[in-house]
């Protein structure tokens, strides 16, 4: 049942939200707009609600990690985002490069943390995820700039790759 | 007027970016590196253009009150994290298709992904 009502609230929301600005009711919608979402809500909620809550998680945890997941791209990762503008806006003019493909080791325990962490390495600076090994959840990245002595190891820790921020640490309490 | 002071400025931060992205496309030896450049120049410029448009509805719907520039506004910021998103995950699955295919990095110092198969 409380699977169903947040599933309901949030598609409603959605919804609410792509249709803004259609009318007067409320401020902003039109009635009809808000009868075919409700109706289309409750039939979403139906059929997704299971889909949507995997996972038995308290509802307080939920809400934190959407704060902490937003509080994450509007912080460390648009910081990590403009600092690789920067260096590609380096390498673009002067075309530097020493690129090369390094296994990281990232530690991650679940798909979803996986996924946000091979975004964000590849929206990061001088590197961009090819592959993943599936059965450690190693991520394979092409580097545009190897630091003098990597090419010798075999394998490098994901926070070598930050400067700026604790990215990892934030993927993990976001999504883990 | 000092709303037009911002949405020209995000333009420019929002083109000068996406320009840098097509020069290292240009410039840029292989695959992976024009991806390098692609994807976070574009992703970048395309938040600037996008925050333009978002100041722009704004800026009109303190004018005008008028419900249609709520739209743009929200439509705008959908597409902006949704494009974010897909960026990099496309980004991610033409690096793997290309790697698969058999090219491998120009003038690479290490790659260990040689030899490694499923």
């Amino acid at each position: 049942m409380f699977a169903f009502i947040v599933t309901f609230l949030f598609s409603g929301g959605v919804y609410l939200l792509l249709t803004a600005g259609s009318g007067s009711v409320l401020g902003f919608w039109a009635p009809q707009e808000l009868w075919v979402g409700l109706v289309i809500s409750l039939a979403a909620a139906l059929m997704a609600r299971n889909y949507f809550f995997r996972t038995r998680r308290r509802p307080l945890d939920y809400l934190r990690r959407w704060v902490r997941a937003v509080a994450y791209v509007f912080g460390p990762f648009f910081a990590e985002l403009t600092k690789a503008n920067l260096d590609v806006a380096y390498r673009v003019l002067t075309g530097h490069m020493r690129p090369g493909i390094v296994r990281v080791k990232t530690g991650m325990k679940t798909d979803a943390a996986t996924l946000l962490m091979a975004n964000s390495i590849t929206l990061t600076p001088g590197t961009l995820t090819v592959d993943i090994d599936e059965e450690t959840n190693d991520l394979f990245i092409h580097m545009i700039d190897v630091p003098e002595g990597m090419e010798n190891r075999d394998s490098i820790e994901v926070e070598e790759l930050f400067s700026l921020f604790n990215c990892p640490s934030w993927v993990r309490r976001i999504a883990e | 007027m000092i709303w037009n002071v911002f949405i020209g400025l995000s333009l420019l931060i929002g083109l000068v970016a996406n320009t840098l992205g097509i020069v290292g496309v240009l410039r840029f030896p292989d695959v992976y590196t024009q991806l390098h450049a692609e994807t976070k120049a574009t992703t970048f410029g395309s938040i600037f253009t996008s925050l333009a448009v978002i100041l722009y509805g704004i800026s009109k719907f303190c004018q005008t009150s008028d419900g249609q520039y709520v739209t743009l506004i929200l439509h705008a910021l959908i597409a902006v994290v949704v494009l974010a998103i897909t960026n990099a995950t496309g980004a991610h699955a033409i690096a793997r298709a290309t790697y698969r295919r058999g090219h491998r990095p120009v003038k690479a110092v290490v790659d260990h992904l040689e030899g490694f198969s499923k």
